[in-house]
């Protein structure tokens, strides 16, 4: 089944440079929206604290954010370069949403971010804070953008076919498809959390080293807060991007729960804890199952059913073990982080949170649960929309572009190679300042440009300087 | 309306390919600079002149792509798949250049070296291959349809080599004279010296790509060399020969911004003699813009949101530009 032809390395390609981008600019989201609490905090209580954490921040967020744009550069010429039947025929749908997101979003991100990270000294505090701001901002709507355009490719709304090219009829339908609310909701819950559980990795391993440092018990105990109001936000908007899904893509559901043939009238569905799925053959080997609990979350009814996947013809569903396995590790970490989140109430109504080693050791070791969730859930969901691009509409198959199947294999390896060495790089950089403990003015990225030795020309210079000069 | 739009759009996207070249040309240059600037200390004075305004320069390459995608979906298609390895070759290029300029301030001597080394040749790389697509497209492309159709690669030929070759020299004319404004002292002084060398090479350039250009398609010859298009485009090799003239007394005279402004005015001049040649087509000589445009409903949907934000982002880029270029980047201060 799996040949090397233009078709099966292009889908690799994108998979690996798609997954090897996301985690970034939701780092960056996170991220943006932590130092803009971090520095709104220091600007209103004036605890320098605030200001060595958002510092210590920026440094990592400084890297985060420069992979994010390189590779998401990629993204937009991929479509042409891999997929110029999908572009072609989606363009007009696709294609202005992503120009909004380039004129709304990326362009203030880039406006404002050399302000944000090299800027602290040359602008007033309060416009500083604008930009940290306005980059924040111009990452949430770069997210709503992209997710509109994922979520029409998964519930398409609002066009016609022409000729094969879909044009655009409504673009309130378009932009607000079915899926859409559920599926930024729960990204953006995805984001908030896997920056919550890098920060208070971070803070838990500083604390662990040196239970007075300041700077590591703000992180620790914001990111717990976070922890323990976001998860079960998290769930919440996850069960409704479900059924969502289960009303629109019936097949990825079933897909998700390994849900080969209806069960006996009554019996409900039950959910597969574990199971070897088999595509082949259509069914679970060694699955272990409790009854009805399947019902209560998909249906929120006792003995409720869903179309299961011998309702489909074998040619329209997903490659199911990557769905089934990939749902079970997302579920099984958000449980995890839930966990953590209840726990640290708990502590810190006992007032232990900042004692209790041993639940500081495990908070260290969940550092990267976030972004492994994260993952798992996105390869859940794009692997659940195949064996489409724009769900029943336009196969994968039909959206490939006429070229050489030797230039695909050389791109790929090519990627691979320069993706592995930026990657390894990125985070041998980030342990590294991780390894620093957080101190007492902390400083802020490299390479800051100070402020020249002369005076400035001109009546601007003026103003700024006297800007300055009353700081 | 539906006869203009296409026509705007296409206006639109030649200003964000306008302004990508111009801008990110500068800061792609410093990279190339790399070759010939060895010293430590002055690589860090180059890199943070361009640091805190790269990455807003290279949003002009998305918006470049995004429109193109969004307005001519159809060129977008065939376009992309036609320059497959220059396009994948660019982005990678981007993408080592783009991290190096974190990585090597937060690398060790050693490693440091090598990331320079990324710098440099990942500028090279995406300028050769930006070179390359541009030759490419003038070339020629093969379409079938609404599809690429395959055949020799379009790029693979001294034309485009030649185009790629003039552009590395010409985004290395205007990162030295980005230098010759940003910095002060010796690397000033060199730049300016180097200036006038790549400018002499990439006036020659210049010369010999826009008389072969005129060659390739006979489209192209009738415009250039038959009446009434001469009346149009012999003013383009006369304002070069004039921009020159200003271009040297400025750096004679120890002008420090006006060198970079001249040669943008080079790049603007070369920009408009590519469109008229072009002009109506948006892949010579098979496919005009009005057989490429996507249809009104998505043109004017995003057109209001051009117009609205374009403004926008011109101020507060300009805004973020003279927060860090009102004084210069001294050398051995750029720490905190």
């Amino acid at each position: 089944m799996w040949t090397l032809d233009a078709y099966h390395l292009a889908r690799a390609q994108f998979a690996f440079t798609v997954g090897f981008h996301i985690v970034f600019p939701t780092f960056s989201i996170g991220l943006a929206a932590y130092l803009a609490v971090l520095e709104g905090l220091w600007l209103r209580t004036g605890r320098q604290v605030y200001m060595d954490v958002y510092q210590y921040w920026l440094k990592i967020f400084a890297i985060v954010f420069g992979i994010g744009v390189v590779t998401g550069l990629v993204m937009s010429y991929e479509f042409g370069t891999n997929w110029s039947e999908f572009a072609y025929r989606t363009g007009p749908i696709l294609g202005p949403l992503l120009g909004y997101e380039t004129l709304t979003a990326f362009f203030m991100e880039a406006g404002f971010l050399g302000i944000m990270l090299f800027g602290i000294n040359r602008v007033d505090k309060r416009l500083h804070f604008a930009a940290t701001c306005l980059v924040t901002l111009g990452t949430h709507i770069s997210a709503a953008w992209i997710l509109a355009s994922n979520s029409w490719m998964q519930t398409p709304a609002g066009y016609k076919i022409v000729n094969g090219v879909f044009e655009p009829v409504s673009w309130l339908h378009i932009i607000f498809n079915p899926s859409y609310p559920f599926r930024f909701a729960h990204m953006m819950g995805a984001a908030y959390l896997s920056v919550a559980f890098a920060v208070g990795a971070i803070g838990a391993f500083h604390l662990l080293r040196d239970r007075g440092n300041q700077a590591a018990r703000v992180m620790f105990s914001m990111a717990m807060w976070m922890a323990a109001c976001a998860t079960p936000f998290q769930i919440v908007a996850g069960d409704a991007l479900g059924l969502n899904s289960l009303q629109y893509q019936p097949q990825k559901v079933a897909a998700m729960e390994g849900d080969w043939a209806a069960p006996e009238p009554g019996a409900g569905e039950p959910v597969v804890l574990f199971g070897v799925p088999d595509q082949q053959h259509r069914v679970n080997h060694d699955e272990v199952t409790i009854p009805h609990v399947g019902s209560l979350y998909l249906t929120h009814s006792w003995s409720g059913t869903i179309r299961p996947l011998d309702a489909f013809p074998p040619a329209d569903i997903p490659d199911v073990p990557v769905l089934f396995y990939g749902f079970r590790i997302m579920v099984g970490l958000g449980l995890l982080m839930f966990a953590i989140g209840v726990v640290s109430l708990w502590l810190r109504w006992r007032g232990q949170l900042y004692d209790a080693r041993w639940f500081q050791r495990i908070v260290v070791a969940t550092g990267p649960a976030g972004f492994c969730a994260l993952l798992a859930g996105w390869v859940v969901t794009e692997a659940g929309r195949q064996p489409y691009t724009v769900y029943g509409l336009l196969r994968t198959a039909q959206s490939v572009s006429p070229v050489l199947t030797s230039d695909v294999a050389l791109s790929l390896g090519a990627f691979a190679v320069i993706y592995s060495i930026v990657l390894a790089a990125a985070l041998l950089f980030l342990l590294r300042l991780f390894a620093k403990a957080p101190v007492s003015h902390e400083a802020g990225p490299p390479h800051v440009p100070q402020r020249a030795a002369g005076i400035m020309p001109g009546p601007a210079g003026a103003i700024l300087n006297s800007a300055e000069g009353t700081r | 309306m539906s006869t203009v739009l296409p026509i705007i759009w296409a206006g639109l996207l030649a200003f964000a390919v306008f302004a990508y070249i111009v801008l990110d040309g500068f800061d792609l240059g410093v990279g190339i600079l790399f070759l010939v600037e060895h010293d430590k200390q002055d690589r860090d004075v180059m890199v943070t002149t361009v640091a805190p305004v790269w990455d807003g320069n290279e949003t002009w390459l998305v918006l470049g792509g995004g429109g193109l995608f969004a307005a001519f979906p159809m060129a977008y298609s065939i376009i992309l798949p036609a320059l497959y390895p220059l396009m994948i070759g660019m982005l990678l290029a981007l993408i080592l250049r783009g991290v190096a300029f974190e990585f090597r301030f937060q690398a060790t001597s050693y490693g440091r070296f090598w990331w320079d080394i990324a710098f440099c040749g990942g500028s090279i790389v995406a300028t050769f291959c930006q070179g390359l697509i541009l030759g490419g497209l003038i070339h020629g492309i093969h379409v079938d349809g609404h599809a690429y159709a395959g055949g020799p690669p379009p790029w693979l030929n001294g034309f485009a080599m030649l185009c790629g070759i003039a552009l590395v020299v010409g985004y290395a004319l205007l990162g030295a004279c980005w230098l010759i404004w940003r910095t002060n002292g010796r690397l000033q002084a060199r730049c300016r010296r180097r200036a006038e060398w790549f400018a002499a090479i990439m006036l020659g350039l210049i010369g010999i790509v826009s008389l072969w250009t005129p060659l390739l398609h006979p489209e192209f010859t009738r415009r250039w060399f038959a009446w009434p298009g001469m009346a149009l485009t012999s003013p383009v090799p006369l304002l070069v020969a004039v921009v020159a003239w200003l271009f040297w007394r400025a750096l004679r005279k120890d002008h420090e911004v006006m060198p970079l402004l001249y040669v943008q005015a080079w790049f603007l001049l070369c920009f408009v003699g590519l469109g008229i040649s072009f002009y109506p087509y948006i892949i010579p000589p098979s496919v005009t813009i009005w057989q490429a445009a996507a249809p009104v409903g998505s043109l004017d949907f995003l057109l209001v949101g051009a117009i609205v934000m374009l403004p926008i982002i011109l101020t507060y880029m300009a805004y973020s530009y003279w927060t860090f270029v009102h004084s210069k980047v001294e050398p051995g201060t750029q720490y905190h």
